[in-house]
């Protein structure tokens, strides 16, 4: 599903942030993503929603070479991967199911599609019934849910997260996890950057450290 | 078809997990296409309304620099159909010395026929003049009381069509300056040529106004709408993460852009017109004093609808100079 292929990334003026990654995830495959703060998470998971793209090497998602994608192909490679952000990333002036509605109404799917699956996405994280709320009235977990909702509503082969629990405490977090491992269980591919060693170390999955921008467990 | 049933089985049971990046049939995605346009449209309509205060104050600076050109493009409307009216024709007046009797000026008036490019040669008596100015001066009365007629005797000369030449018709008019019996010699059609390359360069000028303030409302739209950009910033880059196109997210903008250029060139029409209106009793008050065949000009039918076109045009530009230019540089992070 995911390949990366010795690559590297170089910032002007930074020097090198990733240095010969190279990996592979299957289909189904569910990983965490670890490293000490600036260890290169964040840039690996740009490469691949191609925010930004590789110094060297490629990137291979979905059996498409990420580097020769075309400016006007990046949006629709973006909706082959639900992204999850730390602070959530919601639109406070909309609510809940507007929120979770955006990527369907960007792909273009009508109105009756947009509401059953929105429904069928919030059902899933639980948050049934609270479509018509804002996203200032919820809890932290409730938001990233609501975050997650609309990462999945699309039904995307593969779901990254960017620090999925780091505003949230442990019992949230494992609660948020645990949904991951449902949506694994359906087929899409997840990889999940986090630094809550203890959280990852209970769960048994793949981890991929980082450190200093190389790949030292796989 | 076979999507859509797939779709409802899918619906009653556990949403399945499937790699399929789009879905909906085809009429469902071309409704949904629709809505997306009539949703731009009307929502970025009640985001601008939302923001009154500042709305209405871009709204006011277009409408102005709008209706400074269509105003100026009315009034020089209005002043060719005056000149219009007036024809063109190459008649000379020849008023004649003040000694010379009448019967020495149909002398004279025989003499001009026999020249082959005089085509008409009319004499105007003493009598006559004064008739005509007392009905046509609004002096009638002053009139009556003077004792002798002072108006001169007049010699109306109207060229051959066929000498058009601005040097022949010149060296006609230096031969009737010599003559004898004239005191002075004037062209009727120069005042007229003087009036018409005046109205070519209002004509002129009216173009050069209209690019330079319509260039004007291009950049004030696109400044508008930059600020629209900034504060919604957060929206476009959340956008572009969940995977919209270009199109996708103009689309709202340009519809902004359009609804300012179009309410200001409603604006405008309304200053314009209004500003007409308050000028329309003075000018034919004036107007009447000496020719009542002028009427004041308003805007047309045609005239609206252009005035309306262009503004919404320039504002769709206007907007999408910035889309083009800025967005392109919004990174999602």
């Amino acid at each position: 599903m995911l390949k990366f292929d010795n690559v590297s990334m170089r910032y002007p003026g930074a020097g090198d942030v990733l240095r010969n990654v190279s990996f592979h995830l299957q289909r189904n495959e569910m990983a965490f993503l670890t490293g000490h703060s600036g260890a290169g998470k964040s840039t690996l998971l740009k490469l691949i929603a191609v925010i930004e793209r590789c110094s060297r090497g490629q990137v291979i998602l979905d059996g498409q070479n990420l580097n020769q994608a075309k400016d006007r192909q990046i949006p629709f490679i973006r909706r082959k991967v639900g992204l999850i952000f730390q602070d959530y990333k919601l639109l406070q002036d909309r609510t809940v199911f507007d929120n979770v509605a955006l990527p369907l109404v960007i792909a273009g799917y009508g109105h009756h599609e947009v509401s059953r699956r929105v429904r069928a996405s919030l059902d899933k994280v639980g948050l049934l019934g609270k479509e018509k709320k804002y996203p200032a009235v919820l809890s932290g977990g409730e938001q990233q849910r609501v975050g997650i909702a609309r990462a999945v509503v699309n039904k995307p082969p593969m779901i990254l997260a960017d620090e999925p629990t780091g505003n949230l405490d442990p019992e949230l977090s494992a609660e948020i996890m645990h949904l991951f491992e449902q949506f694994q269980q359906v087929g899409v591919t997840i990889l999940i950057a986090s630094h809550d060693i203890s959280l990852i170390a209970q769960m048994n999955h793949r981890i991929l450290k980082l450190d200093h921008g190389q790949l030292v467990a796989s | 078809m076979m999507k859509h049933v797939v779709n409802k089985k899918v619906g009653k049971q556990e949403p399945r997990w499937q790699t399929k990046i789009s879905g909906g049939n085809f009429v469902d995605k071309f409704h949904a296409y629709r809505n997306l346009h009539a949703h731009a449209l009307f929502s970025s309509l009640g985001r601008l309304l939302a923001s009154r205060f500042s709305f209405v104050m871009t709204i006011i600076v277009l409408a102005i620099a709008i209706s400074l050109a269509s105003g100026f493009y009315i009034l020089v409307v209005n002043l060719q159909q005056l000149a219009g009216n007036l024809e063109a024709s190459n008649q000379i007046s020849l008023f004649l010395k003040d000694e010379i009797s009448e019967t020495r000026a149909n002398k004279f008036v025989n003499s001009i026929k026999q020249n082959p490019d005089i085509q008409e040669v009319k004499l105007i008596t003493k009598d006559e003049a004064l008739a005509e100015f007392q009905a046509y001066s609004g002096f009638g009365d002053a009139v009556k009381a003077l004792e002798n007629n002072p108006l001169p005797l007049v010699v109306q000369v109207l060229p051959k069509n066929s000498l058009k030449e601005e040097q022949a018709l010149e060296a006609l008019l230096d031969d009737f300056k010599r003559s004898a019996e004239v005191d002075f010699a004037q062209m009727d059609m120069q005042w007229v040529k003087r009036l018409q390359s005046i109205m070519e360069v209002a004509e002129r000028g009216v173009v050069l106004l209209s690019l330079l303030l319509g260039a004007g409302v291009l950049f004030i739209t696109a400044n508008t709408i930059r600020l629209e950009v900034h504060n919604r910033r957060d929206e476009v880059v959340i956008a572009k993460l969940v995977g919209a196109t270009n199109g996708f997210i103009h689309r709202p903008f340009l519809y902004s852009g359009f609804w300012i250029g179009f309410f200001s060139g409603v604006a405008a029409w309304f200053i314009v017109t209004i500003i007409m209106l308050i000028l329309k009793q003075p000018i034919e008050k004036l107007s009447g004093l000496y020719d009542d065949g002028f009427r004041v000009l308003f805007f047309g039918f045609t005239e609206t609808l252009a005035l309306l076109f262009i503004s919404s045009v320039l504002g769709v530009v206007g907007s999408w100079i910035v889309l083009h230019f800025q967005l392109r540089q919004l990174k999602p992070e």
